[in-house]
């Protein structure tokens, strides 16, 4: 058989990609393909493993055995996701390692939402509510993509999050049916994280960089408007419905499109916080670089064992 | 609390405050931890010894009528009877380790000899938890093993900590008030019966890295025993994490979490 072109190749490729092939790790793929991946399957490890700090930071604090154990299984999870997304990008070619030196050295992005603070407990449960169930809506989109390692760790991982957003939605309403205090506490929270979720689902798409080749190569299978507009519908006859108000005026049901309209988030802010400069960003790479520094020795000792035994 | 359950109330609060403080401790990891790896394997032993801490109180509830939730969380930290070295900060990773593999020995011993007991709902408790303990055992002896003697800075590290943590866990093993009636109504063989069984296992483990305890030639230990929490005389450390534990379910009085 002849040798494809380079040319014949691509386009070979992307008829696989129209028939809703999927693309397995030691097929031919276009660079690009590969680099755009790499860059979205480690940017979600990284989300995982950064996400495990805003809410860990109440492991301690948690009221009462059934929210303790349920939050540390919950942040054990996101480790066990940050694992599994790391071992699919691996499949394309880069080191846990690698992607892990790029994340400490701020070179790395990761979801712009794990960098705000999380002041009280009830943070904890609005991110398994709102949060995860914005994530779920993405990553059920992503459990179609054309990479079936990517598309079959987001399965896993979407089934896992439905649970964290049953126990985020589960202390919630137990705090807007407790007491004055407690019901605040769950306001509050709840206009802190509105925005910063909002933006979760990536820029506009006219303004998003990746976004369209990623939509051709069937990457993605929706756009970011499409997925946030998805949550919205989804998310705010929830918050309603607890007696919790939506932090947006322009926020209602739309008679003609039967969706919800709702004032777009700051983009710049998004932007800043993406590029490193958010409430949180230095504080939490500065945690994991201390981890990672502390934990530097247990590495070496288990990599020298290792070598040692096989020898 | 009538007075004929006091002995078996003692036991089950130690026993129960044990595991919910290590648990507590061994959670302070998640998120942290060298590897990703640890780091779930610590966040899931953090579950089953909160989880294990939580069967020892339900057995409790029946003879206390105090809810486990109540035990945990709104009793005063000097009313617990968990042995100091459980309450120690978790230190460095090597700490952890060795402090974790101490702890599991001691449970294997213990829950064996409680699977024996003459008191029922000990007896089926016990061996419940053994089948999860046993993962906990092979988990923390393989970390010891591997980390024990691999590099120069391992080896220090684990020479220090279980310098330090030895000590302290023979706290474990501090006589109860009622010892004496635990044992003549064999509900436990007694914590120095324990000890010896104890230290008979650590030592194989410690040796094979080289690792060398202060024992004499009859393995008794050599060293001062780290004892007093039993009795409720415990260090600021435990002040600390009962403070931590309780600071949000105490926040807002009568509320539901």
């Amino acid at each position: 058989m002849a040798e494809l072109t380079g040319e014949e190749r691509l386009v070979e490729f992307e008829r696989r990609i129209d028939r809703g092939e999927k693309v397995e790790p030691g097929d031919w793929m276009p660079e690009d393909y590969r680099r755009n991946l790499i860059r979205m399957i480690s940017q979600h490890a990284h989300s995982e493993i950064v996400g495990q700090l805003p809410e860990g930071k109440w492991i301690p604090y948690a009221p009462g055995f059934r929210r303790k154990l349920t939050l540390i299984a919950k942040v054990q999870d996101e480790a066990g996701h940050g694992q599994l997304l790391y071992r699919a990008a691996e499949t394309l070619g880069k080191t846990r390692e690698e992607m892990i030196d790029e994340l400490l050295s701020g070179k790395a992005k990761y979801a712009n939402v794990f960098n705000y603070p999380t002041p009280t407990w009830a943070d904890v449960g609005v991110i398994g509510w709102l949060v995860d169930t914005a994530a779920v809506i993405n990553q059920t989109m992503l459990a179609q993509s054309s990479y079936g390692p990517y598309a079959r760790a987001m399965k896993r991982i979407c089934y896992e999050e439905s649970f964290h957003i049953k126990q985020g939605y589960d202390s919630i309403v137990t705090l807007a049916k407790g007491t004055a205090a407690q019901r605040s506490m769950a306001q509050d929270a709840v206009n802190r994280w509105w925005y910063p979720t909002l933006m979760m689902s990536g820029p506009p798409d006219a303004m998003s960089v990746h976004s369209q080749q990623a939509l051709r190569w069937r990457i993605k299978t929706k756009s970011n408007e499409q997925v946030r507009q998805e949550f919205v519908d989804h998310i705010v006859p929830q918050i309603r419905a607890l007696g919790i108000s939506v932090p947006d005026q322009e926020c209602r049901l739309d008679g003609t499109t039967g969706h919800y309209r709702y004032s777009p988030p700051d983009w710049e802010e998004l932007k800043r916080v993406i590029s490193g400069d958010g409430p949180c960003n230095k504080e939490r790479l500065e945690v994991r670089r201390k981890a990672h520094e502390e934990g530097r020795w247990v590495r070496e000792a288990l990599q020298a064992h290792q070598t040692r035994k096989a020898v | 609390m009538t007075k004929a359950n006091a002995p078996v109330i003692e036991m089950l609060t130690a026993l129960a405050d044990d595991e919910l403080v290590i648990g507590h401790r061994d959670s302070e990891w998640t998120g942290y931890a060298p590897i990703l790896e640890e780091d779930i394997a610590f966040s899931n032993i953090a579950q089953d010894e909160i989880g294990h801490s939580l069967v020892w109180y339900t057995l409790l509830e029946r003879l206390l009528q105090r809810s486990p939730d109540a035990m945990a969380f709104e009793r005063q930290w000097l009313d617990f009877r968990c042995c100091r070295f459980v309450a120690y900060p978790r230190g460095d990773f090597a700490y952890t380790v060795v402090r974790q593999y101490l702890f599991d020995e001691a449970e294997h011993v213990r829950l064996e000899a409680l699977a024996q007991s003459s008191y029922g709902p000990i007896r089926d408790a016990a061996a419940r938890i053994m089948k999860e303990e046993a993962y906990h055992l092979l988990h923390s002896e393989a970390l010891v093993e591997r980390l024990g003697d691999a590099t120069d800075e391992s080896r220090r590290r684990m020479h220090a900590a279980t310098a330090t943590a030895f000590p302290q866990s023979l706290g474990l093993f501090e006589r109860l008030e009622h010892e004496d009636v635990l044992v003549r109504e064999r509900v436990f063989p007694g914590n120095a019966k324990l000890q010896t069984a104890w230290i008979e296992r650590i030592v194989a483990t410690f040796g094979a890295v080289s690792i060398t305890l202060p024992l004499d030639g009859s393995s008794k230990p050599l060293c001062l025993a780290d004892y007093g929490g039993r009795a409720g005389d415990h260090t600021s450390d435990l002040e600390q994490l009962i403070a931590d534990l309780h600071m949000v379910y105490q926040s807002v009085s009568g509320a539901s979490w």
